[in-house]
C-alpha cells in the first residue's frame, strides 16, 4: 500500500483512528504508515477533515479513537520542536523583524529564562538566522517587519523560521494558498530543494491537485465513500486513495 | 459637485474647523459675562476677562499669604502624584492578571468571572467603606482609582490577548517555547503598546474619581481646591482650575499616543499596511 522506501520501521504509524466532535464524525478508521523523509501531499473536498488530521499531528487535537505513534512511541499531546508547522497565514511574529523571527529558536532554546542571547552567542545565533534567510531569499529583507513583506516572502520568512529548529517533521496547510500562481511555483521550486537538502517528513494539506502531485513524494485523497443523507453527521472521511509518486532526483 | 461623503476640508479649513467650536463658545461665555456685569459689575458667577487674569494670577503665581506656597503648584503636584500612583498600579495589575487571564485558561477560569463582577461595582458607593478601611490620607483615593480602573485594564488586556491569531501561539509552541517564554517573546511585546491604549481610555474615569475623592476628604489637590473655592462662589478660580485639569488630560493622552507611536512603529505601520493606506 505505502511507498517501500526503506526497510526501516515507519517513523509515524497511525492505527484505526477515529476523530468525532460530539456526534460529528470527521475521520474514521484511518491507518497509514509513513517512513522518515517521505513528502505526503493531502488533497480532498473543502470540509472533508483534513485540517482536523493535521491538527492531530501537530498535537493541538487528540484523536478519539485509534493510535497514534511517532518512532514507536506514543504521539506528543502538544505542539513541539520536533514539529515544524506553517499555516497559511499568521506563521510569523508581527512585531519582530525577519531576522528575529528566524533567530527566535535559537534564542528559546538557548536561554530558556531570558529567552534571549547575547554578546559571541547572539551574534553566532544571527550567523545561522541569516544564513537561512539566504537560504530561503530574504538575506536582503533580514532587518524588515512581516507587513513590510509580500505574501510569498512571509512564507519564506515562516519555512525558514521553521526550519532554524531542525525539525523532523514538516507541517504544512495550504502554506502557498494565498498566494499568486507564479508566486506559487516559486515557492514550490523552493520547498521542493529545502526538501531534498533536509530530508525532513512533510505533510502538506492542499486544495490544488496539480500541486499535491508535483511536490509530494505521496499522495493521499482524504473522501468520505459512506454517505447517509438522513444523517450526514454519521460518516467521516477515509483515505481512499494513496499513490505514491516518482519523485526528480 | 462632489456627494457630501466624498468632500473633505483642506488643512488649513480642518484647523479653522476645529477652532470654531471652542471660539464660539467662548464668544457665547464673553456676551453672558458682560451682560451680567452690565447688571452688576461685582458679579461672581461669570467673571469677565479681568477677573480670570486676577484669579489666575493669584492661584498660580502669588504665594499663599497663609501657607507661603503658590496653590496651583501645591495642588497639582499632589493630584497628579495620586493619578499617577493610581493609574500605575492599575496598569501593573493589567498587564499581570490580564496576561494571566488571557493565555492561561487555568488562570481565566477564576479570574475572568471575578474581574467582570468587580467592575460591576460602582466604585462611588464603596468610597465610604475605602475611607473607613484605609483612612483619609492618600491610600484610599488611590485605592478608589484601582477599582474603579484597573478591572476595565485586566479585561481589556485579557481580550486582547486572546485576539491574538491561535497560529501564532501554535507556531511558538513548534519552536519549543514553554508557556513563560511565549509570554515574553510573543504576548508581552504585542499587548504593551494595548496597555498604552488601555491607559489612555480610563484616564478619563481615573480622573472623575481622584477629583471626588479629593473632594471629599483632602488638604490639598485640585478636586480639594474647586470644592473648597465653590463655596464663596469664586468662579474665577474654579474655571482656571478646569481648565488646567483639561490641559493635564490632554497632554497626558497625547504623550501617551506620541510615546507608543514612536516605541512601536511595528503596530502603527502594520496598521496602515492593513488598511491599504
Ligand atoms: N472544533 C470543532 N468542533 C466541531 N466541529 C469541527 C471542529 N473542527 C472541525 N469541525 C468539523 O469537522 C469538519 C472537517 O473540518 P476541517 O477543517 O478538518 O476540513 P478541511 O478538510 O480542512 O476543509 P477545508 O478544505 O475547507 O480547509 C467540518 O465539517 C467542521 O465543521
Ligand atoms: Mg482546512
Amino acid at each position: 500500500m505505502s511507498v517501500a522506501m526503506t526497510a526501516a520501521a515507519p517513523q509515524i504509524s497511525i492505527r484505526r483512528l477515529w476523530k468525532s466532535y460530539g456526534e460529528r464524525v470527521v475521520l474514521e478508521n484511518l491507518s497509514l504508515d509513513v517512513h522518515a523523509g517521505e513528502f505526503v501531499s493531502i488533497v480532498g473536498a473543502s470540509g472533508c477533515g483534513k485540517t482536523t488530521f493535521f491538527r492531530m499531528l501537530l498535537g493541538e487535537e487528540q484523536p478519539s479513537r485509534g493510535e497514534m505513534l511517532l518512532d514507536g512511541k506514543p504521539w506528543p499531546q502538544e505542539p513541539g520542536a520536533d514539529r515544524g508547522v506553517v499555516f497559511q497565514r499568521y506563521s510569523v511574529f508581527p512585531h519582530l523583524t525577519a531576522l528575529a523571527n528566524t533567530r527566535l529558536f535559537l534564542e528559546v532554546s538557548g536561554a530558556p529564562l531570558l529567552a534571549r542571547l547575547f554578546g559571541a552567542r547572539r551574534r553566532a545565533a544571527d550567523e545561522r538566522a541569516m544564513a537561512m534567510l539566504e537560504a530561503v531569499g530574504l538575506a536582503d529583507s533580514a532587518g524588515k517587519y512581516p507587513h513590510e513583506l509580500s505574501g510569498g516572502m512571509q512564507q519564506r520568512l515562516a519555512l525558514a523560521q521553521s526550519l532554524v529548529a531542525q525539525p523532523k517533521i514538516l507541517l504544512l496547510d495550504e502554506p502557498f494558498g494565498a498566494l499568486d500562481p507564479g508566486i506559487r511555483a516559486d515557492m514550490h521550486a523552493l520547498m521542493k530543494s529545502l526538501w531534498q537538502r533536509h530530508r525532513f517528513t512533510v505533510f502538506m494539506v492542499t486544495h490544488d491537485i496539480e500541486e499535491g502531485f508535483s511536490l509530494g513524494s505521496r499522495l493521499l485523497v482524504f473522501d468520505r465513500v459512506r454517505n447517509d443523507p438522513q444523517a450526514p453527521q454519521r460518516y467521516g472521511a477515509r483515505i481512499t486513495y494513496d499513490l505514491p509518486l516518482r519523485t526528480d532526483p | 459637485m462632489k456627494r457630501l461623503v466624498n468632500q473633505r476640508p483642506s488643512r488649513g479649513a480642518a484647523l479653522l474647523l476645529a477652532a470654531l467650536p471652542f471660539i464660539v463658545l467662548f464668544a457665547l461665555y464673553l456676551q453672558a459675562s458682560a451682560e451680567r456685569h452690565l447688571e452688576n459689575p461685582e458679579d461672581r458667577l461669570l467673571p469677565g476677562i479681568s477677573q480670570l487674569v486676577a484669579g489666575v494670577n493669584q492661584v498660580a503665581f502669588e504665594e499663599d499669604r497663609r501657607t507661603g506656597e503658590v496653590i496651583l503648584w501645591v495642588d497639582t503636584l499632589a493630584s497628579l502624584e495620586r493619578l499617577a500612583w493610581g493609574v500605575g498600579v492599575s496598569a501593573l495589575f493589567g498587564i499581570v492578571f490580564g496576561t494571566l487571564a488571557g493565555m492561561l485558561p487555568l488562570a481565566r477560569a477564576p479570574l475572568s468571572p471575578f474581574v467582570s463582577v468587580l467592575s460591576l461595582v460602582p466604585p462611588m458607593a464603596i468610597l465610604p467603606i475605602l475611607f473607613i478601611v484605609f483612612g483619609l490620607d492618600e491610600l484610599s483615593k488611590i485605592v478608589l482609582i484601582v477599582l474603579g480602573v484597573a478591572p476595565f485594564i485586566i479585561r481589556d488586556i485579557q481580550s486582547r490577548v486572546l485576539e491574538i491569531p491561535v497560529e501564532q501561539l501554535v507556531k511558538a509552541q513548534s519552536l519549543g517555547m514553554s508557556s513563560w517564554q511565549i509570554a515574553l517573546r510573543v504576548v508581552l511585546p504585542q499587548v504593551t503598546p494595548r496597555l498604552v491604549d488601555s491607559v489612555r481610555l480610563s484616564l478619563g474615569s481615573a480622573w472623575i474619581f481622584l477629583i471626588s475623592a479629593e473632594a471629599i476628604a483632602a488638604e490639598q489637590g485640585l478636586g480639594y481646591r474647586i470644592f473648597l473655592v465653590r463655596r464663596y462662589m469664586a468662579m474665577d478660580v474654579i474655571l482656571p482650575y478646569v481648565a488646567w485639569i483639561t490641559l493635564l488630560a490632554f497632554v497626558m493622552d497625547r504623550l501617551l499616543a506620541w510615546g507608543n507611536r514612536r516605541a512601536f512603529g511595528w503596530l502603527y505601520t502594520g496598521r496602515k499596511a492593513e488598511e491599504g493606506a
